[in-house]
C-alpha cells in the first residue's frame, strides 16, 4: 500500500522514540524491545509528531539535506514498511 | 532504507553493554503458580533491597546503556515503593516494564504509575477460563481480578501484553486464549510454553505436553494468526515453543553476559534470572558497582566467549549461534554447567530430553499433585 503524502504519521501507543548515548544512535522502545534504527530511520522518525503530514517531513528533511535530491521515495517507504512493523498509524 | 543497526559495543572489547535491566524487585507473590521460575529456596532470601540501594541500581544501570527495564519478582506490587521507582526509572529515560499477576493492582494504581511515567503494564493469566486459571496460580479470585485489570489497563491507554504460560493442563485451550486476548483488546499476546527452572523443573512431569498436544496448538496458533493477519488486525501473538522439543538449543538470554542483567531481591547480580542455581558465584550490587559486576566480575564472565566450552561445542559449527545453550539446563540436567545443553541432538545427555518427551506421552499426573510455589515447600526445599 503506497503512503500519500496528506497522510499523518504517529507513533502507536506504547512506542518511545529516543537517542541512546552509550549506542550512539536512535532507537524505537516497545514492551520488551527495541529497535536501533540507522541515521536515515532516525532522522525521519525525529520528525513524526502525530501533527505533520508526510509532505511536511519530506520537505523538513529536504532541507536538512539539501545534497540529498528528492526524498519522497525513501521516506515514503520507509514510513510505509514501519506501518507495516505496526511502529506507526497513518491516518 | 530498513533501519535496523548492529549490536552496540561496551566498554570492553568484545563486551556489548546491558541493554536489558530486569529489577526482581522481591520474592514475596499472592500466587504459587507451580511453574514459578523463581528459585525453591527463596523463603530463605535475605534482606531486600532498599528504595535507595534500588535508586542506585537503575541510575548505574542506564549510565552503562540500560534502555529496558523489567520490574518482576515475585509480585513487584508487594513493594510499596513501587511508584517512587518508577518515577526514577523513567526520568532516567528507561523504557519501564511491570510485569505483574494483576494482584494487588487497583485501577487508581494502573492511573498512578501512568502519570509516574509507566510504559507498560504486562498482565500474566494462568488459562482463559476462572476454574483453570484459579487452580493454577492456587487463588480463588485471581481470574476476576486479571480481567478487571487488564480492561483497567487497557482503558489507561497502556500498549496491552497478555501472557499465558503454557503446560500441559492448559495447552488444549489456545483458541480461547486467543480469542480472550482478542475480546480485551491486547497488542501483543505472549504464549509461553514452560521452561524447565526453578519450580517448574520440580513439576516438569506434570507439566510438560506431549508431542502432539504442542502440534495441535500450533496449529491452532498458525491458523489463528491467518484470520488475524485477513482481518488487518494488529494483534500479535508470540508463540514460544518449548526447548525439550527442539534438536538444537536457544541461544540462551543471546549468550551468558551480553545483554541481559538480572539483579535479584537481595541484590545478587546475575546474567538471567535462573543463574542462581548454578554453582557460580554471584557478586551482589550492596558489595560493587554494577560497572565492576558486568565487566570485571568471574560470575560474569565465566561463560563469556568460547573458550570454557567442552566437545561438542568446542568443534561445533554452530557454537557462536546457540553459545552451547542454556548453562542452567546442561547443570539441572547433566550436573555439570559446562556442558551442551542436552537439548543438543549432539550433546551424549540428549536421552535425558528423549526420556522427558516419552514421560510426557504418558504423564497422568492431575493439578492437585503438583508442588506448589509457595513459603512453607520453599521451607522444605533449604531444609532438605
Amino acid at each position: 500500500m503506497a503512503v500519500s503524502l496528506k497522510q499523518v504519521p504517529r507513533l502507536r501507543p506504547g512506542f518511545r522514540f529516543q537517542w541512546e548515548p552509550a549506542q550512539n544512535t536512535h532507537v524505537l522502545l516497545y514492551p520488551e524491545g527495541m529497535v536501533r534504527l540507522n541515521d536515515s530511520a532516525g532522522a525521519v522518525l525525529k520528525e513524526v509528531n502525530g501533527q505533520r503530514n508526510v509532505a511536511d517531513i519530506v520537505a523538513i528533511l529536504e532541507q536538512q539535506f539539501p545534497d540529498a535530491g528528492s526524498l519522497e521515495n525513501d521516506v515514503s517507504e520507509f514510513l510505509n514498511d514501519a506501518e507495516q512493523q505496526h511502529w506507526i498509524m497513518l491516518t | 532504507m530498513t533501519g535496523y543497526h548492529a549490536m552496540p559495543s561496551g566498554d570492553r572489547p568484545g563486551i556489548g553493554p546491558p541493554l536489558w535491566l530486569l529489577a526482581e524487585l522481591t520474592y514475596r507473590c499472592p500466587l504459587q503458580c507451580p511453574y514459578c521460575s523463581n528459585p525453591l529456596d527463596f523463603a530463605q532470601t535475605e534482606q531486600e533491597l532498599t528504595t535507595q540501594e534500588w535508586v542506585k541500581v537503575l541510575r548505574q544501570g542506564r549510565e552503562m546503556g540500560a534502555a529496558q527495564l523489567g520490574f518482576s519478582g515475585g509480585e513487584p506490587l508487594v513493594r510499596q515503593d513501587l511508584p517512587e521507582l518508577i518515577a526514577e526509572a523513567r526520568q532516567l529515560g528507561y523504557y519501564t516494564n511491570l510485569i505483574t499477576s494483576g494482584l494487588g493492582l487497583t485501577e487508581a494504581k494502573v492511573n498512578a504509575f501512568r502519570d509516574a511515567g509507566l510504559d507498560h503494564i504486562q498482565v500474566s493469566f494462568q488459562a482463559s477460563d476462572p476454574e483453570l486459571n484459579n487452580a493454577v496460580a492456587g487463588s480463588r479470585k485471581a481470574f476476576d481480578q486479571k480481567l478487571a485489570m487488564a480492561r483497567a489497563v487497557k482503558e489507561a491507554g497502556y500498549p496491552m501484553v497478555l501472557n499465558f504460560v503454557i503446560h500441559r493442563h492448559n495447552i488444549h485451550q489456545m483458541d480461547d486464549i486467543i480469542s480472550l486476548c482478542e475480546r480485551l483488546g491486547a497488542d501483543y499476546v505472549e504464549l509461553a510454553t514452560c521452561q524447565y527452572y526453578g519450580w517448574a523443573f520440580e513439576n516438569r512431569e506434570g507439566l510438560m505436553p506431549s508431542r502432539s498436544q504442542l502440534e495441535r496448538a500450533e496449529a491452532e496458533v498458525n491458523s489463528y494468526r491467518k484470520r488475524l493477519t485477513a482481518s488487518g488486525s494488529a494483534m500479535k501473538l508470540i508463540f514460544v515453543t518449548p526447548d525439550y522439543y527442539e534438536e538444537r538449543p536457544k541461544a540462551c538470554m543471546n549468550g551468558w553476559g551480553s545483554l541481559f542483567l538480572t539483579v535479584a531481591p537481595d541484590g545478587t547480580a546475575l546474567p538471567c534470572h535462573s543463574a542462581r542455581l548454578l554453582p557460580i558465584e554471584f557478586p551482589n550490587v550492596r558489595e560493587s558497582s554494577l560497572h565492576s559486576i558486568w565487566y570485571d566480575s568471574p560470575g560474569f564472565n565465566h561463560y563469556r566467549g568460547d573458550s570454557w566450552m567442552p566437545e561438542p561445542c568446542r568443534s561445533c559449527d554452530e557454537k557462536d549461534k546457540d553459545f552451547g545453550g542454556c548453562r542452567c539446563q546442561a547443570y539441572l540436567l547433566t550436573g555439570n554447567a559446562d556442558n551442551a545443553d542436552p537439548v543438543c541432538s549432539k550433546s551424549p545427555h540428549h536421552d535425558r530430553i528423549l526420556a522427558a518427551r516419552k514421560a510426557a506421552d504418558h504423564a497422568t499426573a492431575g493439578l492437585e499433585e503438583l508442588t506448589y510455589r509457595n513459603a512453607d515447600n520453599s521451607r522444605l526445599f533449604f531444609r532438605g
